[in-house]
């Protein structure tokens, strides 16, 4: 009873060299068919919610290239996901900070400016960058603020000082802050009047301090869902992204979004193309596509974030253009600070500060 | 049956694909974070293994033990709440009529086909100030306290002038209703399958000589099923020492559990040595306890001999 599996499953040799014959074929095929033309292929990795509703399918019908979309929740999960090399992805869309981080450590293509004609539609400001010294790996898609989200029924006047949330029992029990060390740790730092890139041991010791004082009346760091903590009346008080706020202030008029005068993070995500990307041409096009004056406006419409391309922002409509949450004022702006990657060292100093305020 | 001595062949065929399974994706990767874990960080995405201890010694800093503490104290509190409320539960499946017994298993694993981030999503809809629970209470509030304005006590504000939701998620208590509700099944299945085998005449027998119900309970049943117990302690246990998401999405500022340093390590901070350390603290510690227990069974065994 027992023979017949033992001999089914004995290798038949003509079979197996077969198997090994198509797979030796297929490898020396590989090269020549990626030389000669691409498949018309895109695998982006993105944020969720985070693009236009039919924009994967109008580049497909514009460009024959069919785009697959997988998403990420954090820049720490995009991160960790190409850290062991690039599992495929043509395009990925990383904030600053990390752009900056990956480029240090070599994870990013080099972007070819002539297959991108549509960079010239970006407003002059988002031409070049700090972290990127002339966008040679990136290309800006759409950028914000971190700020505060509230219910002005349950709230004084309006809350534009991180006080609120760092320093103050007006509101305890009703504040959340994010759940991520970096920024909660940061915005002590801007309240407490330092650079929220901070990377002095002893002033990241008196943020943690501030926010270990004031824990008992915060509610809960919160993930990425402040905005519906928010919304379901759990919280009155939260600091956010602006766009995550935006998309809870159209199903609830009761909720409202300021930049405090101490500034927050200004952050700009961007396309970028990872190293080992295996359709970089289809990339590019993605790139142009996207840079396009009334596809940048279809999607900016949908997400409700602020856009660098000036051509789309050129024939949106004032509820966008004009709306003090999406472009905040000049002066607010000033005092804004986009978060540099801090190095290694640093980044550890915060994760134990982190750990710390945690375990208080 | 055959012993595998008599067939050599079909034994090491047969026993191939598990341990294929167990060595590629099991101690391989295991291996691989072991090495990892006396790495050093040379820079973002490089990491020298230089077998430094400096990891160990450093996940053995006061504030990571604090946290192990924390992590221990809550998922015993959620081992022994699992047990109380699962040893009844299997009890009454047990002795419930026969068509019934796969319909009441079937309710007890019936989460287990949902994924456990939505389950935890529905349990923050249960749980908030604007959630189903405090819904419920403040509908018992609100025909109460119609009941004594109809008596005309209204004015003694005996319940209160408003409901007051009752604060139940972003704490401790979330937490470990969260733990109970998605390891419960662990604990229920393996006791279930104990008191199946239990042959009921001993109950009789303990009745009829004089025992009454809670004596039985303790000296007749709680004996006989001790391995139930001990299987389903283990298996809600371990788990719930490594849980990172239920903390994560119920817990407080303060919720902060062992899983969620570990897992941190290995995306914000980007230290996949010292998360590896951690790891391997955690399993060395979880070892530890598991040896403990088979001395102590050793011992027991020996006495009753």
């Amino acid at each position: 009873m027992m023979k017949r599996p033992h001999s089914l499953l004995r290798p038949n040799r003509r079979n197996f060299l077969a198997g090994t014959g198509a797979f030796a074929v297929g490898v020396s095929l590989m090269p020549y068919g990626a030389l000669s033309a691409e498949d018309k292929l895109l695998n982006f990795y993105n944020w969720d919610t985070y693009i236009g509703e039919t924009t994967l399918a109008d580049f497909g019908s514009a460009t024959g290239i069919e785009a697959k979309m997988d998403l990420f929740a954090d820049n720490d999960e995009l991160f960790a996901k190409l850290k062991e090399g690039n599992p495929g992805y043509d395009v990925i869309v990383p904030t600053n900070d990390f752009v900056e981080r990956m480029i240090e450590a070599g994870m990013l293509e080099n972007i070819d400016h002539a297959l991108i004609p549509n960079m010239s539609n970006l407003e002059p400001a988002f031409q070049d960058a700090n972290f990127d010294p002339g966008r040679a790996h990136s290309v800006p898609y759409m950028w914000g603020t971190i700020g505060v989200g509230y219910r002005p029924s349950k709230v004084e006047g309006v809350p534009a000082s991180w006080k609120w949330l760092y320093d103050s029992d007006a509101y305890a029990g009703k504040i959340a802050l994010l759940g991520d060390g970096l920024t909660v740790i940061g915005h002590a730092l801007k309240y407490l009047g330092y650079s929220l890139n901070s990377t002095s041991a002893a002033e990241i010791k008196q943020a943690e301090e501030l926010i270990i004082a004031n824990k008992k009346n915060i509610k809960v760091f919160a993930d990425d869902n402040g905005q519906d903590l928010l919304l379901s009346n759990e919280v009155d008080i939260t600091q956010e992204w602006n766009g995550d706020i935006l998309q809870v202030m159209e199903e609830d008029d009761d909720i409202s979004y300021v930049v405090p005068t101490e500034g927050g993070v200004l952050w700009q995500d961007c396309l970028c193309m990872p190293k080992g990307a295996p359709h970089p041409e289809n990339a590019h096009a993605f790139m142009n596509f996207v840079l396009d004056a009334e596809v940048g406006a279809v999607i900016a419409d949908y997400i409700q974030y602020a856009t660098p391309n000036g051509a789309a922002k050129a024939i949106m409509d004032e509820s966008y253009t004009k709306n003090p949450a999406i472009f905040p004022t000049d002066e607010t702006l000033a005092k804004c600070e986009p978060s540099i990657y801090i190095g290694e060292a640093a980044n550890r100093l915060y994760d134990e500060a982190w750990t710390r305020i945690q375990a208080a | 049956m055959e012993s595998w001595k008599t067939n050599r062949a079909v034994f090491w065929v047969l026993s191939l694909p598990g341990s294929f399974w167990l060595g590629f994706f099991f101690l391989t990767p295991l291996a691989l974070i072991w090495i990892l874990s006396f790495g050093e960080k040379t820079g973002i995405i490089t990491i020298d293994i230089t077998w430094t201890l400096e990891n160990y010694i450093r996940a053995l800093e006061p504030v990571y033990l604090e946290v192990v503490w924390k992590s221990i104290w809550i998922s015993v509190l959620a081992t022994v709440l699992c047990l109380a409320l699962a040893y009844p539960m299997a009890f009454a499946i047990s002795f419930a009529p026969g068509r019934w017994k796969p319909l009441l298993l079937m309710a007890v694993m019936l989460p287990f086909w949902i994924n456990l981030l939505i389950r935890t999503y529905a349990l923050i809809a249960v749980l908030r100030t604007r959630g189903y629970v405090n819904f419920t209470l403040e509908w018992f509030w609100e025909k109460a306290d119609a009941v004594l304005t109809f008596i005309g006590l209204e004015q003694l504000e005996l319940i209160g002038a408003r409901f007051e939701p009752l604060p139940i998620l972003y704490n401790n208590f979330a937490v470990i209703f969260g733990l109970v509700y998605v390891f419960m099944p662990f604990m229920v299945l393996p006791l279930y399958a104990n008191i199946e085998k239990l042959d009921k005449s001993f109950l009789e027998a303990s009745l009829d000589l004089g025992a009454g119900h809670w004596r039985t309970l303790r000296s007749v049943v709680v004996p006989l099923t001790m391995p139930g117990i001990v299987s389903g302690i283990i298996l809600v246990f371990i788990p719930c020492l490594g849980s990172f998401l239920t903390p994560d999405l119920l817990g407080g500022t303060n919720a902060q559990m062992i899983g969620n340093v570990i897992e941190r390590q290995f995306k914000a901070a980007n230290d996949w040595p010292f998360g590896s350390a951690l790891s391997f603290l955690l399993m060395y510690a979880t070892f530890g306890a598991l040896a403990i227990r088979s001395v102590l069974s050793g011992r027991q065994s020996g006495m009753e001999i």
